[in-house]
């Protein structure tokens, strides 16, 4: 045996590999996790918690369960009915996004197909899109979700940016954004949050949303939604779809992830949806069947269990008519925070400007935080969240929302 | 075609300050009648509406973008319809056809007696578990999923008191069944093994090679089926994985070859076994029938657990599809066998990064189901009564057909039916004989030849037999 296999033998093939950097996000709900302290926040990953920082389960959910338990018939169908299921949730799903009196959806020139939550969608999308216009780029908001260049690269899609957060106003950067949408070349793919933006909360207004729109359509650029907030933003699911809609008025042809992770509080179970607009329904068959033949190279089917329980929600009227109830109160309950811990500071007689806190919209604040006060944050206070200073406001409540706004002051007040 | 829009450019309105000044002069008027004037400084021709913006009323004037006659042409106009999946293909066709007496022999999922999916007595009840309980939250799961599912599927692949497990060299992430276990992995090996070819046997489940291709490795094959024996090609498998470039990965179908049937005696995996650590090539073992085949969960484990315990390393992708019934909720595991603790926390490390661009995170349902029957006494043990009952149901009906065939004396030798083991049967029918067996008799499988024995009952074997003795003395 040569020396090099002996070596091999005794070190394995994987001696070389190195050890991987934590993930951002997750890697603070770890961190949280193991810290025994009891004055611990998590304002870490965007999962709602009610008033007393526990997750919850919604009512419509433990429904929709109760019905599915019961119910042999699509148990017993659990893997030839799949199709049936993918497609009804596929139905439901753009019902939401586009509105059910859409052209699009009422004529069926979209091509649908179920996702493992916004993540799948979106890497579906990559992989569709380097399969097709391999030479595109992807332009994504700066900042924007972790993982999207992450998904975009690991499809071999190059990775692009334009500008989007003002630092200093801790809003829309419109003008920047407008010349980067015009100085981009034609045709390009651009990645847009239609609201709540993660990780800012800061959105375009409709008039600025028309103004896109617009722009899009002389510069040909294809607009590919992240719907991961939906209901979340104002706390109604009309509202909040604006932007898309505008774009549908304007006859674009658009692409959409959307993920039932927040907004059904299904996080666990990985439910999405990608819809990809197409120009008539022929061209819809064949874009889905490019898109199945991804994902079965990748993990075939998503899980029927998540499949089942949102369309069942989204296609019995009263189960729907609960959820849209529930989605209200957690919107509400994240603005209360907002005003509150707004109202603690400005009390405090912080001498910074924490107006954001308010303004901002969705899950986030984009507290404007350094990584310096972050880090003393969570070493002197227990309190987590990512060092972009991006805080979950799900994780805020009632009973720790004046030791919060005391922590962020004393990191805060000599500056 | 997209049609080609002169810019904004074009029309004279080019810089910021333009632009700040046009939104600085319209503050007043409504949103829409905001944006009509912006469209219609946009416009080119002589309107009334025209501003001295505009130059050249002589330039073509295209629609104006936002107009609702407008539709811009798909960008994925170009796009052809892909193929339908061979095997999916077959259940559509098979849907389609009315006749009374039709035949599904095609996709490899378990039905009863009645012809019917076939849910676990002990999946409803841990399922009922699980919705009673009212603590249980809908949370994200970890990265590389469910902790618990992870340690017991681990387990139950390898052998409880396997030392690999005992002495921490085993990584083993949740992932989506088997294709999403099989997918991750060659992911990871593609990224950071440095021989990136790896075999597949001659045939293998379709839907491997675009699994690996797709996961960035390049995919060579082997021989493994010899149909003039209907057997295993004993002597080309050695010759083939032997002239194999050192290193080289290898995927092994750890029981119950699908679409075969045809797997090596516990001596042939001896052999297999040595010949490969001799030349270094790294076992990837695809585990999606483990207790389906033989009715034993440990006996069809023997092969991996062989090539675990001399020391070496491998990758197992596990499947809960078929032997749990679980298709729909993509249950599955990868396990990495690596030689020290250090390195598979490395491994691990590296496997997040290839999970979290894909999915995020896995599925919590279907993991929760196995881990809540996994991890209790009783419930463990109906289940390996249940899958027992499953791979006899199954074993019975090879020897009926086996029996029916022998009773019409269809010319040949339908012994392999007998042999070979799991849900498939590699008939050893043409394309031609199958395809008059679809027409002629409603009987739908893969023109491979290959039959799901899990699609049979006692019912439907004569009319089966039937149809192949008609099939093979009209074909020769």
């Amino acid at each position: 045996m040569s020396t090099s296999t002996k070596a091999l033998n005794r070190l394995g093939w994987w001696d070389r590999v190195s050890p991987a950097s934590k993930d951002p996000i997750t890697g603070v709900t770890e961190a949280f996790l193991a810290d025994t302290n009891p004055h611990k926040i998590n304002l870490g990953v965007g999962a709602y918690r009610d008033d007393e920082g526990k997750p919850v389960v919604l009512q419509c959910v433990r429904n929709a369960e109760a019905k599915i338990a019961g119910c042999d018939f699509i148990n017993v169908g659990r893997e030839s009915n799949a199709t049936a299921v993918g497609s009804k949730l596929v139905e439901e799903s753009v019902k939401l996004a586009y509105g059910k009196d859409a052209n699009v959806v009422k004529e069926g020139t979209l091509a649908g197909l179920q996702a493992l939550s916004g993540t799948g969608a979106c890497r579906l999308f990559a992989e569709f899109q380097r399969r097709f216009h391999p030479e595109s780029p992807i332009y994504f908001p700066d900042p924007t979700w972790p993982n999207h260049p992450n998904i975009w690269r690991d499809a071999q899609v190059p990775v692009r940016t334009f500008q989007y957060y003002h630092p200093v106003s801790k809003g829309l950067n419109f003008a920047a954004l407008m010349d980067d949408i015009k100085n981009a070349p034609d045709a390009s793919f651009f990645l847009l949050h239609p609201c709540a933006h993660n990780p800012t909360g800061v959105d375009p207004t409709a008039e600025q949303w028309r103004e896109i729109s617009y722009q899009f359509k002389v510069k040909s650029h294809f607009p590919f939604f992240d719907v991961a907030y939906q209901g979340f933003a104002s706390g109604d699911l009309d509202m909040d779809a604006q932007a898309i809609r505008i774009f549908l008025e304007d006859g674009h042809l658009i692409g959409c992830a959307q993920s039932f992770a927040k907004n059904m509080g299904l996080y666990g179970h990985r439910v999405g949806c990608l819809s990809v607009l197409c120009a008539d329904a022929k061209q819809a068959v064949a874009v889905k069947s490019q898109l199945q033949q991804i994902a079965r190279a990748m993990y075939s089917n998503p899980p029927i269990h998540g499949l089942l329980l949102v369309s069942t929600i989204l296609s019995d009227p009263e189960t729907k008519a609960l959820w849209v109830k529930e989605v209200k109160v957690m919107a509400n309950r994240i603005q209360q925070m907002r005003s509150t811990l707004r109202e603690s500071l400005e009390k405090l007689a912080s001498p910074l400007n924490w107006e954001h806190i308010t303004k901002q919209v969705g899950m986030f604040c984009f507290s404007g935080l350094t990584a310096d006060q972050v880090d003393r944050l969570v070493r002197e206070f227990h309190i987590y969240l990512t060092r972009d200073g991006r805080m979950s406001m799900a994780g805020v409540t009632t009973s720790n929302v004046s030791y919060l706004a005391n922590a962020i002051h004393e990191v805060t007040r000599y500056n | 075609m997209r049609q080609q829009f002169t810019s904004l450019e074009a029309h004279g309105f080019e810089s910021p300050t333009t632009q700040s000044a046009f939104s600085s002069s319209i503050s007043s008027s409504s949103a829409t009648d905001r944006r009509l004037k912006a469209l219609a400084r946009h416009l080119v021709d002589a309107s009334p509406v025209m501003d001295s913006h505009s130059q050249n009323p002589n330039d073509t004037v295209s629609p104006s973008p936002t107009s609702s006659a407008f539709h811009a042409d798909s960008v994925f106009a170009h796009i052809v319809r892909a193929p339908e999946d061979p095997i999916l293909g077959v259940t559509v066709a098979y849907n389609k056809d009315p006749s009374p007496v039709k035949l599904n022999l095609g996709v490899g999922a378990y039905r009863t007696e009645e012809g019917k999916p076939l849910v676990l007595n002990v999946v409803r009840q841990a399922e009922q578990q699980l919705v009673n309980d009212r603590s249980r939250v809908k949370e994200y799961l970890p990265i590389v999923g469910l902790a618990e599912y992870n340690k017991l599927s681990a387990k139950l692949i390898l052998g409880a008191d396997s030392p690999a497990i005992q002495e921490n060299r085993v990584t083993t992430v949740q992932c989506l069944s088997g294709t999403g276990s099989l997918r991750v992995g060659g992911e990871f090996l593609a990224r950071h093994y440095h021989q990136l070819t790896i075999y597949i046997p001659l045939p293998t489940w379709g839907n491997h090679p675009k699994v690996f291709t797709l996961a960035g490795l390049s995919v060579k094959t082997y021989r493994y089926y010899d149909p003039a024996t209907r057997g295993l090609d004993f002597q080309g498998l050695l010759e083939d994985l032997g002239s194999a470039p050192s290193g080289a990965i290898v995927l092994l179908h750890a029981c119950a070859h699908n679409p075969t049937g045809v797997d090596p005696t516990i001596q042939q995996w001896e052999q297999i076994r040595q010949l490969m650590r001799s030349k270094a090539l790294l076992p990837f073992f695809d585990s999606a029938y483990q207790g389906f085949a033989s009715g034993s969960l440990d006996a069809d484990a023997q092969p991996v657990r062989m090539f675990v315990a001399d020391g070496g390393e491998c990758l197992v992708a596990q499947s809960y599809a078929k032997n749990m019934g679980l298709y729909g909720e993509r249950v599955g595991a990868l396990s990495i066998v690596c030689k020290s603790a250090d390195v598979a926390s490395r491994v691990e490390s590296q496997l997040k990064l290839v999970i979290r661009p894909m999915y995020s995170s896995p599925p919590i349902h279907g993991a929760s189901i196995v881990a809540t029957i996994l991890k209790d006494r009783n419930l463990y043990t109906e289940w390996t009564i249940e899958l027992k009952a499953m791979a006899d149901r199954i074993i019975s009906m090879r020897q009926q057909l086996f029996d029916a065939l022998r009773a019409r004396g269809t010319p040949g030798d339908w012994s392999h039916i007998i042999k070979q083991i799991g849900m498939f049967t590699f008939t050893g029918l043409n394309s031609e004989q199958v395809a008059f067996m679809t027409r002629q008799y409603h009987v739908y499988m893969t023109s491979d030849g290959r039959i799901s024995m899990a699609g049979l009952s006692s019912r439907t074997v004569p009319h089966l037999a039937d149809a192949i003795h008609a099939a093979v003395t009209s074909f020769a």
